[in-house]
């Protein structure tokens, strides 16, 4: 398969992450290697076959429907990498 | 029973010989003399030998002990331990610290183990060389030009270079049976939901399971049983409790073994040979050794990368530089908060497996990757579960290749992917798996030999691998 840089630009958007002009030649090759490796699977007949989801047989494991408090707000914000002393704090995302 | 083992360490301490002070300072002195290893990230000084101290008090007043009493552990810093910091090897979290225990730290301290320290591994799990470490590759104690195995390097070093009694790794597609068997140490990966994933970085949560390193087969044993068992924090735990295995010997044992995976031109010499010496010797002592024709084998690594790459696209897409973890000071507005945190965050490898998740789960690509993967499993699981109905084992060399050199394989992904091509056939299917360190190559690299049972049959695994380490 053929990875262009539109390729490359639309899934590093997808994936929220930046790729710099010269990662990008590296980052491609490697990406064909892998590509063509996993390509291999289109080999294999899978007609009819149910996906394998969940590895596990367990059913609803269900628990009484009581509040648990695991986590409280000073732990949840202790390690925001920007807080006050209720909230995430981020850049402004409301313009005026 | 060897002098390296946690029953020869209690055996002491009854005999008043050893205290749980004198051990831990010891392993605390050893760490410090080989810290060139750069097996341990942080080593809980202090708070461990305040526990030693709390320990042999314990021992002084009579009251019951733990049947891990004073055993010194080391944790893959993938694994939650309160109040101490945890960076999955990632500059991504440097600084993050956990606010609660995984369910198997509270478990090993609740039979008196002693957490000595957070072992270095594989950004976020994502290796087989430990190279891919923000604080550097681990090195291989038996040479230390060569690479320890990943992800959990560390882990497997902190066993082999006698920095700890046992330690604790993750296992995503060999990530603790591969460095296992580079550092000549014994490794075990239990079968999927046998051993709480709560509190442990998710990687792919569909393949995570958490298990030992050890000197022998039966530390590995009370770790695993010490460990395992129902729990309520993770959904997907198996629904039994675990309480003690009774290991003893098991004659007569069907063992099948992959034609394709030992006729051919890929794998070592010398792990070909010793793979061929264990077959004679099985054979000897009264076992059947079969070859299969199993014609999957090259599709066992990708149908592991689509799948393992898909979901940890998905989990690692909590690191937003919001809620926890690095924040780039170069953001000016929410979209590079995201994007710039993430960019400067994660490593390289971590950043490719992200990308190559998002593609296998994109629109248009879907079907044909992620799903197909999915089927390819289902019919992995199948002819597996057949193949039980004939055989108790699989058995393979752990790795197609012993212990190489820094930098012989970081250029080329799908040549490092491809040392994990015995070891992910165990996490596609979910079944528990083995290295056991049974042989070396003529320069004395440790080569590991791979036992696989069907789900749940740990017991009968780890009798089996104490028969063969004898």
């Amino acid at each position: 398969m053929e990875i262009d840089d539109k390729l490359v630009e639309k899934l590093a958007k997808l994936s929220k992450l930046e790729i710099a002009a010269e990662e990008k030649t590296k980052l491609k090759a490697n990406f064909g290697k892998i590509i063509d490796l996993v390509d291999k699977l289109q080999e294999i007949n899978t007609d009819g076959v149910e996906p394998l989801i969940y590895l596990t047989e367990n059913k609803n494991i269900l628990r009484k429907d009581v509040v648990e408090n695991m986590v409280d707000k000073v732990e949840a914000l202790k390690n925001a990498p920007d807080k006050d002393s209720d909230y995430f704090k981020v850049p402004k995302v409301l313009k005026k | 029973m060897t002098t390296n083992s946690i029953a020869a360490f209690h055996k002491a301490i009854q005999a008043n010989e050893t205290s749980c002070t004198e051990s831990t300072m010891s392993f605390i002195q050893k760490i410090e003399a080989k810290k060139h290893l750069n097996a341990y990230i942080e080593v809980f000084e202090k708070e461990a030998l305040e526990r030693a101290s709390f320990l042999d008090n314990k021992k002084r007043n009579k009251e019951k002990l733990g049947k891990l009493f004073g055993v010194a552990i080391g944790v893959k810093d993938n694994i939650c331990i309160k109040d101490h910091k945890l960076s999955a090897s990632s500059n991504m979290l440097k600084g993050f610290e956990s606010i609660y225990s995984a369910t198997v730290i509270e478990r090993l301290l609740a039979e008196d183990a002693i957490i000595l320290g957070r072992l270095n591994c594989d950004e976020f799990a994502m290796g087989s060389s430990n190279e891919t470490s923000a604080y550097g590759k681990v090195l291989n104690a038996i040479d230390e030009n060569r690479t320890p195995g990943g992800s959990s390097g560390g882990s497997a070093v902190a066993v082999q270079a006698g920095l700890c009694h046992v330690s604790l790794g993750s296992d995503t597609g060999g990530s603790i049976r591969q460095p296992a068997s580079y550092c000549g140490v014994v490794g075990l990966k239990p079968t999927y939901g046998s051993v709480s994933r709560y509190g442990l970085i998710a990687f792919a949560s569909s393949f995570d399971q958490i298990g030992p390193f050890a000197n022998n087969v039966a530390d590995a044993a009370l770790v695993l049983e010490t460990i395992a068992g129902k729990d309520k924090n993770d959904a997907t735990s198996i629904q039994n409790e675990v309480d003690s295995f009774s290991l003893k010997p098991l004659k007569k044992q069907k063992i099948a073994y992959f034609k394709q995976a030992i006729e051919n031109d890929s794998i070592h010499k010398e792990v070909k040979a010793s793979f061929e010496n264990l077959k004679t010797r099985l054979e000897a002592e009264g076992n059947i050794v079969e070859a299969i024709d199993f014609p999957y084998l090259d599709y066992l690594i990708p149908t592991y990368y689509v799948l393992s790459t898909a979901e940890a696209s998905s989990n690692l897409s909590r690191y937003d530089g919001v809620h926890y973890g690095y924040r780039s000071p170069n953001a000016k507005n929410m979209e590079e908060v995201y994007t710039k945190s993430r960019s400067e965050g994660f490593g390289k490898e971590v950043k490719n497996r992200i990308m190559l998740g998002t593609f296998v789960l994109s629109a248009g690509y879907y079907d044909a990757y992620y799903t197909k993967a999915q089927q390819v499993r289902r019919i992995l699981k199948n002819k597996i579960n057949d193949l039980y109905s004939n055989f108790d084992f699989i058995l393979s060399p752990t790795a197609p290749n012993p212990a190489f050199k820094f930098g012989e394989k970081s250029e080329d992904p799908v040549a490092m992917y491809l040392e994990d091509i015995y070891t992910v056939l165990a996490n596609l299917v979910g079944n528990p798996a083995i290295s056991l360190p049974l042989y070396k190559t003529k320069e004395g690299l440790p080569i590991g030999m791979q036992l696989m049972a069907n789900d749940q049959e740990e017991e009968k695994l780890l009798s089996f691998a104490q028969q063969l380490e004898m």
